[in-house]
């Protein structure tokens, strides 16, 4: 093993330290919403600039949970889960516009000259009708799609280049203004939510707070489902999808739910990741946001839940740092990362910390 | 020593008092709990071809395979051998005849998944098991039980479930490698491990598809005994190679030759018989 002494010895230690590691994690990400109610001068204020960013990679993160699950575990490459997100995203954003607007309508539809609402925006000054959306509009697409495709048994790389072509779709037709979702500006300007002021200290610590929630939740989530029957059985759809036919298993159903599931967290995400950096646009349909999602995960190492988190986590906090350093190379930097990570580590960070030495 | 689940199928005296043929049994319809296999016989093919881009694989074969038979398939290569499984477990569907499971059970209307969950079980050419998984986590998985998705998310071994698998672990000798990843088994071991995977799926009829290549000799023979021992309880029906091994086990031999039967007998008889010597032997 050519492996540095302090993998080795952190490998060594075994999962009391990886706990403890999680616990600190954890403590520290929940102390970052606290220290940000600090006032401006005291020395441990959080400001918002560093608040938001880390609130946008847990809600990163729990995109790359949910890419993990249907990935890692079922074998489902999708490069579509941007649409996810941003449906999510567009839906809490639709409630964020209303309340902007007040009685009147959203600023973008005045400038086309539009007097009423598009039916498809009925009850969005609802903030629960909205929180139904950000889970139906994900979920019901997702539904759709993965019920034709698992029907046909489509799959492998077919299945990706599909999911692809989706999110693509999706953007072109967000693009336009007739479609009623503001065209290529999207949404901005958002004022309040539920009543707060949405650039609040108080406002922007609780939608932190409710990210993490999320992603704790996911995990727990995922855990579960990781360690139940379902998830064998996932795996062994992976591996051995014949076999698992002959056992008895109908593979589409769990493929369906695992897909659906997958991208309900995407939308819910997405819909916490939007008051926090106040716009929408559909950029984020854009093929490579999907595309740099798999990377995340496949960095992290794919089929362990923790590696995705890590993954995201590196990733975003590398991109953070470099495109405000060396912005022109960012886009080379994260190649050369995907190129590394797949020649020199197939089971990701993670594989490097031990949990490759059991199999 | 071998494990001998109790057989679901109902042996009933070939006494049929509203008639006969298949109308008398009420053909089409469900199988309700148990499978009907009134007749004494648990596979029914009639008449079946397949063809692919208008070469033949099956031509209008015809094969009865009684309940508790062990039934051997020899042939030489591209005879339709894998073919014939391939339509008994719905993976290909017949240009033309009949397939039936029991009496009522008309496997070319069912798919994949409704005729494995009715009873046929199938061991491939390649052994294929779930890599990533344990020995004993395969075994799970295998096990009959419902197999719906919700099912699946609650489920739970209960305590005479994991006793079957500690059963038949020890039947295939893996009892030793059962937290073993199953990607790491010996060639030999896989084979074991999904005929394994077979008997905790309790079919009535087993497929296997040679399973004794890449066996030693020791494992070889030991297969066989396993084989004959699960005769009578399960119906099987065994392609292999390996005159040896098929001498050893088979009652019954049929040979088949350009997608159809050429001979069906004893193997004294069916060795003995001109037709597949020439076929054989190229003569």
């Amino acid at each position: 093993m050519t492996r540095p002494i302090s993998i080795t010895l952190l490998a060594k230690a075994g999962p009391h330290l990886g706990r403890g590691l999680g616990a600190l994690a954890l403590a520290v990400l929940l102390a970052l919403p606290l220290l940000h109610l600090l006032p401006a001068e005291h020395a441990l204020h959080v400001s918002a600039y560093t608040l938001t960013l880390v609130g946008k990679i847990l809600c990163y993160a729990v995109v790359a949970l949910a890419l993990d699950l249907v990935w890692g575990y079922a074998g489902l490459l999708s490069l579509g889960h941007g649409l996810f997100f941003a449906l999510g995203g567009y839906a809490m954003g639709m409630y964020l516009m209303r309340q902007a607007a007040g009685d009147g309508l959203p600023a973008f539809m005045s400038f086309l000259a539009w007097s009423e609402l598009p039916w498809y925006w009925y009850g969005t000054s609802s903030f629960l009708w909205c929180l139904a959306l950000v889970v139906l509009a994900p979920g019901l697409l997702a539904l759709a799609f993965g019920f034709f495709a698992f029907r046909s048994r489509i799959k492998g790389v077919y299945f990706s280049i599909m999911t692809q072509a989706l999110t693509f779709a999706a953007m072109l037709l967000f693009f336009r203004n007739e479609t009623g979702f503001g065209g290529n500006n999207g949404f901005t300007d958002f004022r309040t939510l539920l009543g707060f002021e949405i650039t609040a200290p108080g406002t922007r610590a609780a939608l932190f707070l409710c990210s993490l929630a999320l992603l704790v939740g996911s995990l727990l989530l995922g855990w579960r489902l990781a360690h139940s029957k379902f998830g064998r059985v996932l795996t062994a759809l992976r591996d051995a999808e014949n076999r698992l036919m002959f056992c008895g298993y109908d593979p589409r159903g769990y493929k369906l739910f695992v897909w659906v599931l997958s991208a309900v967290l995407c939308g819910l995400a997405g819909a916490l990741y939007v008051p926090q950096v106040g716009i929408i646009n559909p950029s984020e349909m854009a093929p490579t946001q999907s595309i740099e999602a798999a990377i995340w995960v496949a960095l992290g190492g794919r089929g362990t839940l923790l590696g995705a988190l890590l993954g995201a986590g590196l990733v975003n906090g590398a991109k953070s740092w470099f495109t405000v350093a060396f912005p022109e190379y960012w886009l080379f930097f994260l190649g050369a990362l995907f190129i590394v990570a797949t020649l020199f580590l197939p089971k990701g960070v993670i594989g490097l910390l031990g949990k490759g030495d059991k199999s | 020593m071998i494990a001998t689940p109790s057989p679901t199928c109902m042996l009933e005296p070939a006494f049929h008092p509203a008639g006969v043929g298949r109308d008398a049994i009420g053909l089409g319809q469900s199988a309700g709990r148990g499978l009907d296999v009134r007749h004494g016989t648990i596979l029914t093919l009639e008449d079946i071809s397949v063809s692919f881009d208008g070469f033949k694989a099956l031509n209008a074969l015809n094969l009865y395979i009684g309940v508790g038979e062990l039934r051997c398939i020899i042939g030489p290569n591209g005879a339709g051998k894998t073919t014939l499984m391939d339509v008994i477990t719905g993976k290909t569907r017949p240009d033309r005849g009949q397939a039936w499971f029991g009496e009522t059970l008309d496997l070319t209307r069912m798919s994949e998944v409704e005729i494995a969950q009715a009873g046929i079980g199938r061991k491939f050419q390649k052994p294929t098991v779930f890599e990533a998984l344990s020995v004993f986590e395969n075994l799970e998985l295998a096990l009959k039980t419902d197999k719906s998705v919700w099912a699946s998310l609650r489920a739970r071994l209960s305590g005479a479930q994991k006793d079957r698998i500690e059963e038949v672990l020890t039947t295939i000798r893996l009892e030793g490698s059962r937290h073993r990843p199953a990607g790491l088994l010996s060639h030999g071991q896989k084979q074991f491990l999904e005929i394994g995977m077979l008997l905790v799926q309790d079919p009535q009829l087993l497929l296997l598809d040679e399973p004794v290549a890449g066996m030693t000799d020791a494992e070889t023979e030991f297969t066989a005994e396993l084989f004959k021992s699960l005769a009578r309880q399960h119906s099987l029906m065994v392609v292999e190679h390996d005159m040896g091994f098929v001498g050893t086990i088979a009652d019954h031999v049929t040979v088949l030759h350009q997608g159809s039967v050429l001979a069906e007998g004893s193997l004294e008889q069916v060795q003995a018989n001109e037709r597949v010597i020439e076929v054989y032997l190229g003569r």
